[in-house]
């Protein structure tokens, strides 16, 4: 058979922006979002798109200026949500999130300065950078979707990967001990802690408005299934039996010390707010400390 | 919402409803919203969208109590609630089809 080329000229940029862009503003959140970015990359399922919807209804509910709200990500599945997000937002390479974020509100202190990001991202490559901006009490919040591997790179083991869990990197079950976020945050300094499932939709966004609101280091783990790499790996089923197995062993506590909070393979996932204390902030005690002893009158020397 | 008989207050009282609006075409299929809303209002539809999933559909004698929460937990922006004129329960909301006897023992 002869295959005869057809000489047809590409459609212009423009038109193929259109027909992405066809039916944004078909759902009330749409004006949150960029134009033509739905449908996003996440897998059906993935919990992520719950935590995006979260912080959306968070920003809708607690009046934010969207202005003066602004997100950055890291690397990851989670990343991208920054870039859905009809804000400023920014994209930061894998880890860096924070300090980004961190500059952002020492450069301009009005504004919200949000940080979603995943495990990975935050807990591994960028693990310092959460301890310290936690230990000086910046004023950011930090949203960490804990799905419990890399999603994005296939499904390997990071550092919140439950003992036994298989991964990519851990075929014959996880052998290394996990951090429970909830409490290295605890530990390391943050104002306000809290954990909660994708399926506790409407405390994650109150706890969002909460953290944006509340000065000082905050931090929001919300439990998001990834039925593509750890629930596959792990024969936890689809994303609706993940969800289901949240719904059957969330606890809700506020009594329980936070080192007691650890997660495993399996088994009940404490969920609550676990850290609500008042603190002076970074620029507070940079305000009060060094901006105010470098400009107080120097003593004079008396002879 | 069933009742096992109409409320003796039911003139006073109005209740919540929603209109559902499902955005067939950016469903994904996962069934969250068909399985958690609590009041049973939608089910999977046999028809395929666009992406190759089953969206869900408001089943017809379903009653949508506007609680918001398939809005919150859908993953891919595809559904939303509106609220309805609330309005005095009117004696076809009320579903007669358990006596007070047997919701008792089902509750054991
Ligand atoms: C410097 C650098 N190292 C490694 C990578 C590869 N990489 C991309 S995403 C990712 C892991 C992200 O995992 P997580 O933060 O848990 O997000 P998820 O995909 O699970 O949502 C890695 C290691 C990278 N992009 N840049
Ligand atoms: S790989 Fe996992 S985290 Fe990434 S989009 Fe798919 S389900 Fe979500
Ligand atoms: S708003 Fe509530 S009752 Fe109505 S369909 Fe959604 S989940 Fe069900
Ligand atoms: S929650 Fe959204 S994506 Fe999932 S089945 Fe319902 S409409 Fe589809």
């Amino acid at each position: 058979m002869k295959i005869r080329f057809i000489d047809a000229e590409a459609p212009p940029a423009s038109r193929i922006f259109e027909n992405l862009a066809a039916g944004h503003g078909d759902h009330p959140l749409d004006r949150y979002l960029k134009k033509g970015r739905i449908p996003h990359i996440w897998c059906s399922g993935c919990g992520n798109g719950i935590l995006l919807a979260a912080f959306v209804k968070a920003m809708e509910k607690g009046n934010f200026d969207t202005k003066k709200t602004v997100v950055v990500s890291g690397i990851g599945c989670i990343g991208r949500a920054a870039g859905y997000l009809d804000l400023d937002t920014y994209h930061t390479t894998h880890g860096r999130a924070i300090p980004f974020a961190t500059g952002l509100k020492l450069a301009n202190p009005k504004l919200n300065v949000v940080v979603i990001s995943g495990d990975g991202d935050l807990f591994a490559i960028g693990g310092n950078h959460f301890i310290h901006a936690a230990r000086r009490n910046v004023d950011i919040t930090v949203i960490c979707s804990n799905n419990f591997n890399y999603g994005m790179t296939g499904g390997q083991g990071g550092p919140t990967t439950p003992l036994e869990s298989k991964t990519t990197t851990t075929p014959y079950g996880c052998s290394e001990h996990p951090f429970n976020l909830v409490y290295l945050a605890k530990a390391s300094g943050a104002v306000y802690v809290a954990r909660w499932t994708a399926l506790h939709t409407h405390e994650l966004r109150d706890s969002i408005i909460h953290s944006v609101n509340k000065p000082g280091f905050c931090f929001v783990e919300a439990i998001t299934p990834c039925p593509t790499a750890h629930g596959r790996r792990n024969k936890l089923g689809d994303g609706l039996s993940m969800m289901k197995s949240y719904r059957d062993n969330s606890v809700l506590t506020t009594e329980l010390d936070p080192e007691e909070t650890a997660i495993g393979l399996k088994g009940k996932i404490a969920v609550g707010e676990f850290v609500d204390i008042d603190k002076p902030t970074f620029m507070d005690m940079y305000d009060e400390c060094a901006i105010c002893r470098a400009n107080a009158p120097k003593k004079s020397k008396k002879s | 919402m069933s009742y096992w008989r109409m409320p003796l207050d039911a003139v006073r009282r109005e209740i919540v409803l929603g209109k559902v609006n499902i955005i067939s075409h950016r469903c994904k299929g996962c069934r969250y919203c068909i399985e958690f809303c609590p009041s049973n209002t939608l089910a999977e539809s046999e028809d395929f969208n666009e992406k190759g999933y089953h969206p869900p559909y408001v089943k017809s004698d379903a009653k949508c109590v506007n609680c918001n929460y398939c809005e919150t937990i859908c993953p891919e922006f595809a559904i939303f609630v509106t609220e309805l004129e609330p309005r005095n329960l009117l004696p076809e909301d009320v579903v007669k089809t358990q006596s007070r006897s047997r919701r008792r023992t089902r509750r054991e």
